[in-house]
């Protein structure tokens, strides 16, 4: 039987430290500790680091695919060339086990740190991602089958290197899910660790709900 | 004063984990600083070869072929083989050197310490972005010795020559895959690199470290990682689609109907200008990236060695944000040729203009600093005071190339190669001297030699104004850039003799170096002994020993009273204040 680690000692929400001049409250220690980390450096470094690379991290994946979008744009503009590609209805029931996977991690994330309802939300979300990658290689196979290539049509092309691109960075949201599991199973767990990897999941989310209608409306 | 305890850690006992795979933000720093040395002696031998073919072309030498058998057949260099050296001269120098040193080394050893942190935010991860940067150095060094040798296409890799595969030349097969995997896992490094360095300074700033009692290096450390965050996605989303392209027979930006080497290409409707576009939107960026902690560490020594506060501290930083804004607004001004609508190219001309202002702003309080200082003309201060004179005689050369009608004329000249290399190359370079010079002590616990600093110094000031001064001229004159060989063009002969001076200049400044290497080697060994304060400066990292220990405060945080430039104040017992000075004792404003 799997059991959680204990809530963090100190607070339930890692709070952000506020260095600022003597004189503007008290300011939280140095030495937060952050379970299993033990040994090197990292020990006393502050937890709201995590959210903050997280933020950032989103912040970089945003300029990537504001790159693609705007390639998008500007070849479908420029060129006579482009054919509009027909959508495989199974990339709507995708949207929706993804969607469903964002609910589920929340009310994972919600019922920390009581064991039972957690690990029920936590599971059913990896097997919603894991379902989602698997529809997306379905709906690539149905497109090859229909003669649909990467180097089809440009508009083809930007189909298979959206959702691909999409798709490595949900395979490593999926990732860091099951290493998750796997500390959840040894008992180190943290909530802020669910929860950076709550966020980076919810965005992964959007941005595929942003791919879509991209897909859709620019076909 | 008991939250300013911090657990102890102390280092690591393995080499491996000492010196290799380390998690210490010094060790990664030196890395940095050592992978660009590295890097910036092979760009350099390359710039050799540049020269070399410019002035007297179809020499032979023997040795050329031993290296190159592919480029240099019988010992005389191909012009292909010119244009790969071209190309990899400034893709080195771009990204493993300018990108590398001032950030990665500098920023790495320098910013949590500065700031009074144990370590960067994210150790592994500071880690892994070296070892990445590391393979990418790996990658790109391959493409010399694969069938067909380095890409021809430049560091820009200008589609659709860098996209149509070994069809369009020797290099332009292996080579540019290996150039565009290179540059991608380089992205990919200094996306993690960014992250860490804005998470440090958001989060980790040690108590009294308030944003505006940060250093200006800092600062200028943060903006450029602020600007790698958002410049380095778009590049490898650029390579991205340059490789499928490459590979996979999409049509990104390989238009219809072209004809190379009587062949056909097989691809329809896609846009060169469209790689120019996102190439651009993330090289001008760049840019700012390579000279920003330049900026910083000019900033800083110009007051250390001045005896005075910078001048306008605020201004200094609102400047940096206006400069690294606007640059991700004027890329077009790279492409006033492409035949771009003149309204657009009137918009990125007036943008352009406008990073004049935090420029100038910058070099007026640069000269503000040292106005009426008690200067101390070491080393550091030296190379301080080139970055300065560099960065407006290269700065006047963007005045010429920011007007639309202007640049149709020089866009093909010399007189970009001589503005882009005093301004992004060697003012940039200069910034990295001063930061080695200045941080040398502290890096490695003793003094460079001062007498040889100075040599260097004006080998090397002397030296990069006679190679790229004569350029604007050559450039005004219509001297093409990228020819491999100008003495078969009659119009250029006349300008055969002021080829032949830069060539020489260069070889003697790059012969320069060597007294830095030396310098730099000989003090690591022989060099005194550096005390803890040497320059008699206030900010954090003077405060520890020299080198410092591995968790940089033994287990003691700082806490930070002062701002980080209060030198020369009236009242106080001696010329400078250190920021941790207790402010307890009487403040003297």
């Amino acid at each position: 039987m799997a059991t959680l680690a204990p809530p963090p000692p100190r607070t339930e929400k890692p709070e952000r430290r506020r260095p600022s001049g003597g004189g503007r409250g008290p300011t939280p220690p140095h030495g937060l500790g952050f379970g299993g980390e033990g040994g090197g450096g990292a020990a006393s470094l502050p937890e709201s680091r995590y959210y903050t690379g997280m933020w950032l991290g989103l912040a970089g994946i945003v300029m990537i695919f504001t790159a693609f979008t705007s390639a998008y744009f500007v070849r479908k503009g420029l060129s006579d060339d482009w054919r509009p590609l027909a959508l495989p209805p199974l990339l709507w029931v995708n949207t929706l086990l993804l969607v469903a996977s964002s609910g589920t991690l929340e009310m994972a994330k919600r019922s920390y740190p009581m064991p039972r309802p957690f690990q029920r939300w936590w599971i059913a979300t990896i097997a919603l991602g894991g379902l989602f990658l698997a529809g997306q290689l379905t709906a690539w196979q149905q497109l090859a089958a229909a003669g649909v290539y990467v180097d089809t049509n440009p508009s083809s092309s930007f189909f298979y290197l959206l959702t691909a691109s999409h798709a490595v960075h949900l395979a490593g949201g999926l990732g860091a899910l099951l290493w998750l599991t796997w500390r959840l199973f040894r008992g180190g767990l943290t909530k802020l660790a669910v929860g950076v990897t709550a966020l980076y999941w919810h965005f992964m989310d959007g941005l595929w709900v942003y791919l879509m209608l991209l897909l859709v409306i620019w076909r | 004063m008991s939250d300013t305890h911090a657990v102890h850690h102390p280092p690591p006992s393995g080499f491996i984990q000492k010196y290799v795979f380390s998690k210490d933000h010094k060790v990664i720093g030196i890395q940095y600083f050592l992978l660009a040395l590295f890097s910036v002696f092979v760009g350099m031998a390359l710039s050799i070869l540049i020269r070399f073919n410019l002035v007297w072309p179809g020499t032979e030498v023997g040795l050329l072929e031993t290296l190159f058998p592919q480029g240099a057949p019988g010992g005389i260099m191909t012009p292909e083989f010119y244009l790969a050296m071209l190309t990899m001269h400034g893709t080195i120098m771009v990204f493993m050197v300018l990108t590398t040193a001032p950030q990665g080394g500098f920023g790495n050893y320098f910013l949590p310490i500065q700031i009074g942190a144990l370590d960067m935010a994210f150790p592994t991860l500071n880690m892994l972005s070296f070892w990445l940067t590391f393979v990418s150095l790996v990658v790109l060094m391959a493409a010399f010795f694969v069938t067909g040798g380095p890409p021809t296409s430049g560091w820009t890799a200008y589609a659709p020559l860098s996209a149509l595969g070994e069809v369009a030349g020797p290099g332009l097969g292996t080579g540019q895959n290996l150039w565009i995997i290179s540059i991608a896992i380089f992205c990919v490094a200094s996306l993690l690199g960014a992250l860490n360095f804005i998470t440090t300074v958001l989060d980790l700033r040690t108590k009294g470290m308030t944003l505006m009692r940060m250093p200006l290096t800092v600062w200028s450390w943060f903006v450029t990682a602020i600007l790698g965050l958002l410049a380095f996605g778009v590049l490898l989303s650029a390579g991205v689609l340059l490789l499928l392209d490459r590979t996979l027979g999409t049509s990104f930006f390989i238009p219809g109907g072209l004809v190379v080497s009587d062949q056909m290409i097989d691809h329809t409707g896609g846009s060169p200008l469209l790689w120019q576009h996102l190439f651009w939107f993330f090289g001008h960026p760049e840019v700012y990236i390579a000279i920003l902690p330049g900026m910083g560490v000019t900033s800083q020594i110009l007051s250390v060695f001045s005896r005075k506060p910078v001048f306008g501290y605020r201004a200094m930083v609102y400047a940096l944000f206006a400069i690294g804004i606007l640059g991700f607004m004027v890329w077009g001004h790279h492409m006033f040729m492409s035949g771009m609508s003149p309204y657009s190219a009137i918009a990125f001309s007036l943008m352009t203009t406008a990073i004049a202002v935090p420029s100038a702003i910058k070099t007026f309080n640069w000269l503000g600093t040292m106005w009426g200082g008690r200067i101390r003309f070491a080393t550091p201060m030296l190379f301080s005071i080139g970055f300065v004179s560099l960065f407006v005689s290269g700065g006047l050369g963007g005045l010429f190339l920011n007007q639309p009608a202007t640049d149709v004329y020089l866009h093909d000249t010399y007189f970009v190669v001589g503005h882009f290399h005093l301004i992004m190359g060697v003012a940039a370079i200069f910034g990295i001297f001063a930061g080695t010079y200045y941080w040398f002590p502290k890096m490695f616990g003793r003094m460079m030699n001062e007498r040889l600093g100075k040599i260097h110094f004006w080998i090397t000031f002397v030296g990069v104004n006679a190679i790229f001064m004569p350029m604007h001229f050559l450039g005004m004159v219509g001297n093409p850039r990228r020819y491999a060989e100008l003495t078969a063009f009659n119009f250029l002969s006349e300008l055969e003799g002021l080829h032949l001076f830069i060539t020489i200049a260069a070889f003697l400044t790059i012969a320069g170096q060597f007294i830095f290497l030396a310098n730099f080697f000989g003090s690591l060994f022989k060099g005194e002994k550096a005390p803890v304060n040497p320059w008699e400066a206030t900010t954090l990292e003077w405060t520890v020993p020299s080198p410092p220990p591995h968790d940089n405060f033994d287990g003691k945080l700082p806490e930070v009273h002062h701002g980080p430039y209060e030198y020369s104040l009236p009242g106080a017992s001696k010329d400078y204040v250190m920021q941790t000075e207790s402010a307890s004792r009487k403040e003297p404003v």
